[in-house]
């Protein structure tokens, strides 16, 4: 089942459903009765990305059409902004683009996911390779319409002594999924895999995961924190796989979340898979409320309940945008949280 | 000034004040002291508008207003300021921001202008210089990894900052060492106006050397038992609260 075989073929039964043991909490096939048609071109203008002031360079590619590699060659230091835009028009669309970071080479790739439209199916496949030696930063802001529907998936291969890191700051869709694929070959390569899910109304975000080490000595460390509202529904599933030889690998994966409302849900499925010896592995997983009394502590120095509430939020996910790398980024990413959350600065 | 009349207030369902009276006239610190379980903190807790204290009778004002109708956040901007005997840990918040927004949010309750940055900055580091707090401090967040005592310091540049009509110190002494205590002391007795009442909640006398209270009460079983000047703090220390409890029983 693939949701790009769906969108190709148009049709509907080809999506995943919750029979799909890694879509069961992000079910499309029974969310989706008819595929929306073919998205057409798009001439309109789109207005300003998050990232048009960072990056140096900025990819446009609108309800599938736009360019589909980005090279960066061997040594070479880049900050490029990708968009990826699903217009006014949008129906369904899938946006394929294939990123070559060679040997030595730093990246700085400052991706969002842009829904213009309303009721449209959006799937985004990357192709990623980082050479021996280089550096992605992969910075996603995902800021889809409560209507639309929108998947990426990413492919990640790495070489020895790559390093990768990528932080996805998503607000959710009507149903969202943001999955990456790391191919992780140990040997001094490292990972970071981090995330932001904040939802409200009836919103879901999907941030799956998985690692696959196939070498010896190799790092992830992944971080995500979510805040649901209302009635909507977080996912998070983090598989870490180490293969047989890959000793000495050492992973960790947190995933917690805050849960504001009693109708709100959060799903959490993380999973080590280890067939090596000698490896350091951890996970923590934990669901909770905002701490009454830091609440009432706030509230008698004078904050009021919401004001208390949209700071220790902030303070809660703060983490996580701390540990973006690109200080540009960094900036847009705080930008983006105050701006939901309210909070005071 | 600080009236309250025959509080009573209940903890899941179990009465802990009953039928407490107390006045503090503006300009006078008054100490309350009492055994273990006599409801000092509840009654601060109470004043300060705790979630679960439930007030089932009485009344309590400041200045007239009415503060048992008000939310917790309120009554601060009415000026209670609450020094907790376990001050919380905020992770993620600096001590800085989380000072600024209090302060800000205060001054918005009352229709002033928030204070600029460079001045709040000012008037941080003149109240953290009287209390020898490293200014540093300020920037990590707010209680995370401090000392019992550096816990303690933050509670009174606190309340220096936000300048309450009431202060309730509740058991501030505890946790600290005796250095501790006399820059802690020193820090509320520079504080003491003609505009200002404090509550200075102890179980034990060694406080009262430091913080010299107008007042003494002593608070058994959910009321105020006894009144007198200081030196029913000593006669405390002397001869303990068994006769208390008893007249209390």
């Amino acid at each position: 089942m693939s949701v790009a075989r769906a969108i190709a073929a148009a049709d509907a039964s080809a999506l995943p459903s919750r029979r799909d043991e890694d879509w069961r909490w992000s079910d499309l096939r029974g969310l989706i009765r008819v595929v929306p048609p073919a998205s057409p071109a798009f001439d309109g203008a789109v207005g300003e990305g998050p990232f048009d002031g960072v990056a140096s360079t900025v990819f446009t590619v609108v309800n599938g059409c736009g360019p589909s590699a980005l090279t960066v060659a061997p040594g070479e230091t880049r900050v490029v902004a990708l968009r990826v835009i699903a217009a006014p028009n949008a129906g369904s669309h899938i946006s394929r683009l294939a990123i070559d970071i060679g040997p030595g080479a730093d990246l700085t790739l400052l991706e969002s996911h842009e829904g213009q439209g309303a009721d449209y199916l959006a799937d985004a496949e990357l192709t990623i390779t980082v050479g021996a030696g280089a550096r992605l930063e992969r910075i996603v802001v995902a800021s889809d319409d409560a209507s639309g529907v929108g998947v990426s998936r990413a492919e990640v291969s790495l070489a020895a002594g790559a390093r990768f890191a990528q932080t996805t700051l998503t607000t959710g869709a009507r149903r969202q999924r943001i999955e990456t694929r790391v191919a992780h070959p140990g040997h001094r390569a490292t990972a970071r895999l981090d995330g932001i899910y904040l939802l409200d109304e009836r919103r879901h975000a999907d941030l799956t995961t998985i690692v696959t080490h196939a070498g010896v000595g190799g790092t992830t460390d992944q971080l995500t924190k979510g805040v649901v509202d209302d009635q909507a529904r977080g996912v998070f599933q983090g598989r870490i796989v180490v293969s047989p030889g890959a000793d000495q690998t050492d992973a960790r994966m947190g995933h917690h979340a805050l849960i504001l409302s009693d109708r709100a849900e959060v799903d959490g499925k993380p999973e080590l898979e280890i067939y090596a010896d000698d490896v350091a592995c951890a996970h923590g997983n934990t669901v909770g409320a905002l701490d009454d009394d830091a609440l009432f502590y706030a509230g008698q120095r004078g904050i009021p309940e919401p004001e208390a509430r949209a700071m220790l939020t902030a303070a809660f996910l703060a983490e996580v945008v701390d540990r973006i790398e690109h200080q540009g980024a960094r900036d847009v990413a705080r930008a983006w949280l105050d701006a939901r959350l309210g909070a005071p600065s | 000034m600080l009236s309250i009349t025959n509080l009573s207030v209940s903890v899941d369902d179990k009465p802990i004040l009953s039928g407490l009276s107390l006045d503090v006239p503006a300009g006078e610190t008054h100490a309350i002291m009492g055994p273990n379980g006599a409801g000092k903190s509840t009654l601060s807790y109470a004043l300060a508008g705790k979630p679960g204290y439930e007030v089932t009778s009485g009344s309590a004002t400041l200045d007239g207003v009415d503060l048992l109708g008000l939310d917790p956040s309120q009554r601060a901007c009415a000026g209670v300021f609450l020094s907790f005997q376990y001050p919380l840990e905020i992770p993620g918040v600096p001590a800085l921001t989380f000072l600024r927004t209090a302060l800000n949010a205060q001054h918005r309750a009352r229709g002033e202008a928030e204070i600029t940055a460079p001045d709040f900055l000012r008037l941080v580091r003149a109240k953290a210089g009287a209390l020898k707090m490293d200014f540093d401090m300020l920037k990590r967040a707010l209680n995370v990894g401090f000392s019992g005592g550096e816990k303690k310091r933050m509670e009174i540049l606190q309340m220096a900052v936000l300048a309450p009509r009431l202060a309730i110190l509740d058991e501030t002494d505890s946790g600290l060492d005796i250095d501790a205590l006399r820059i802690v002391s020193e820090g509320v007795n520079a504080m003491r106006a003609p505009d200002r009442s404090m509550l200075v909640i102890t179980h034990y006398q060694r406080l009262l050397d430091y913080i010299r209270p107008d007042r003494v009460h002593v608070l058994s079983a959910g009321r105020i038992v006894a009144s007198g000047g200081p030196e029913l703090a000593l006669e405390l220390e002397r001869e303990g609260y068994d006769k208390y409890q008893k007249a209390a029983a």
